[in-house]
């Protein structure tokens, strides 16, 4: 053991740098991928029990084997390029895809002290990154050189884009409410018990917030980049194997983060719902606040899959109706409401 | 070298490389997607400059959405690039004086005499808490209210006239009408009637 602190010490201290923020990635990234994992066992789970059938039961015990199964499977599998593709961009897109998914986790705070980059912007850092997601599909249905994959990719664009304005406006509304772009700074702006939290005041921007965020990472009611009944699968239908599988990890790890994200926005973050109550506040503080983080995370995630069961697909014309002249048209007026309400120190939330 | 001054020329390379690269491809996709690069690259060089709100807003805007439209319109083209490269004996006179008035230009403003150490002095550093969004709010909605909303009107004025030139009416094209059909009600749809079964048998 001494030899080992004396190697670490022994090292500059602009390496140790490096190596400590390496490690916290790891730390933050290796539970997320198994979290990615075990999702797709839950969504195949949850939605057979609303579709009243019994999902995977056969690799392991209860099937929690599954996603493991998957996994190999997906690794061994031959990627196959096809022959008009642009070989390199073609490789290029899944990654493309990826990397915002996980970089976006950087400034994202699991509790006050628990941020890999406490950054100032780090809400405009989160909006730039997520922005970028979209050139994984665009880039991906060009580079196959197929008509199926290119439709996808082209519907995929202008829907991102759209529901990027009404996702802006959004937070542009938490960034008045909170004062701040820092995101430990916006989860502090709303303490106090689950009444104290930005869902109530902002509430039409909330659902607009979730909603679009359904959208950006095309999700059902979304997925008319996918739309599996009529252009097969989209913007990824030629990739096979691991590049498949990257563009699918990707997908669910954007999805977690749109849950996280809106818990840490508009449900108070690491907050306990009964932060400052007469008898069950104090009955509650032994809760690590990193608990109630996941805990609101898993309730939104969980809606991701309930809305997959739910609803049918949204036509592409009522996509963009939806997104232009519903939802940027609540943002703007609702904007002008929280500035006026911070104004005016309205009680209770901006007093 | 510092560390940052590594980063700079890193950055620097790249970014000079990609906007080589913009204009040389003859793949109109490819173009705008070095593009792409190039405005991603000159955001890390902003970022290095302390200035991180113009960085990610460039990054948020230009690579987030504007290019991500330009995209979309050139991957659907179908450029036919010999009919493109047919005329360029013949109009390289005209690029070359265009190219050399540009350098001319840009030589008379950032030339030794106007750039420089002796004429901008080195900025200083920022305290870790200094806050570039909010500098940038408190000089744009105070100093420059009056830029900034004439800029505003403008982008406005831009939006509506794209709006409109772009906007036409095809008669006889049948729309939906989203209010209509979520007004319906249960009971304008649907009637249940009572239909006389037949007389259940009794058994004796």
């Amino acid at each position: 053991m001494g030899f080992f602190v004396d190697l670490w010490n022994a090292l500059p201290q602009d390496l140790q740098t490096v190596i400590w923020i390496l490690v916290r990635i790891v730390i933050i990234v290796a539970p997320l991928m198994l979290l990615v994992a075990y999702y797709t066992y839950a969504e195949r789970k949850i939605i057979g029990y609303m579709q009243v059938r019994i999902g995977p039961n056969r690799v392991g015990p209860r099937g929690w084997l599954q996603p493991i199964a998957d996994a190999v499977k997906l690794m061994f599998k031959e990627i196959v390029i096809p022959t008009g593709a642009n070989k390199f961009l073609f490789l290029m897109a899944p990654m493309l895809s990826i990397a915002p998914a996980l970089a976006a986790w950087a400034v994202f705070p699991f509790g006050p002290e628990m941020v890999l980059a406490n950054v100032n912007a780090g809400l405009l850092y989160i909006l730039a990154l997520t922005s970028m997601g979209v050139y994984g599909v665009i880039i991906a249905g060009w580079a196959s050189n197929s008509k199926y994959a290119f439709l996808g990719a082209m519907r995929s664009a202008a829907q991102i884009v759209s529901y990027e304005i009404a996702m802006g406006f959004a937070l542009v509304g938490v960034l008045v409410a909170a004062g701040s772009l820092n995101l430990v700074e916006i989860v502090e702006a709303q303490e106090g018990g689950i009444f104290h939290w930005f869902w109530l005041p902002l509430l039409p921007l909330f659902v607009i917030y979730f909603i679009s965020g359904v959208a950006e990472t095309n999700r059902a009611p979304f997925d008319v980049a996918e739309g599996e009944s009529e252009i097969v699968a989209g913007f990824h239908v030629d990739y096979s194997g691991m590049t498949f599988a990257v563009f699918f990890l990707a997908e669910y790890a954007n999805m977690i983060l749109i849950s996280a994200l809106t818990a840490l926005m508009f449900m108070g973050g690491w907050l306990s719902p009964f932060h400052g109550w007469p008898l069950l506040g104090p009955l509650f503080d032994w809760v690590p606040g990193f608990i109630w983080l996941v805990l609101k995370t898993f309730v939104f995630m969980f809606l991701f899959l309930w809305f997959r069961a739910t609803f049918p697909r949204f036509r592409y014309d009522q996509i963009m109706r939806l997104g232009w002249k519903v939802f940027i048209p609540i943002t703007i007026v609702w904007i002008l409401v929280v500035g006026l309400a911070v104004v005016y120190r309205l009680p209770w939330w901006f007093d | 070298m510092t560390f940052e001054k590594f980063l700079f020329y890193v950055f620097a390379i790249i970014l000079v490389f990609a906007a080589v690269m913009v204009v040389s491809r003859r793949n109109a996709v490819h173009s705008a997607l070095f593009l792409v690069l190039a405005f991603f690259t000159s955001a890390m060089i902003w970022m290095l400059m302390e200035a991180e709100f113009l960085a990610i807003t460039l990054v948020l805007v230009y690579v987030g959405a504007v290019m991500v439209l330009f995209l979309f319109v050139v991957m659907m083209l179908d450029i036919d690039t010999d009919a493109m490269r047919a005329g360029f004996i013949r109009y390289l006179p005209v690029g070359l004086l265009v190219a050399v008035l540009m350098v001319a230009e840009i030589a008379l403003v950032v030339g030794p005499a106007h750039f420089g150490f002796d004429h901008w002095k080195l900025p200083a550093a920022h305290p870790a808490d200094y806050s570039n969004t909010r500098e940038l709010g408190g000089v744009l909605y105070t100093v420059y209210m009056y830029p900034f909303e004439i800029a505003a009107v403008i982008l406005l004025v831009a939006i509506i006239a794209a709006i409109r030139l772009t906007l036409r009416r095809r008669p006889g094209t049948r729309y939906q009408n989203p209010t209509q059909q979520i007004a319906v009600r249960r009971n304008d749809r649907v009637r249940i009637v009572e239909v006389p079964g037949e007389k259940k048998m009794e058994i004796k």
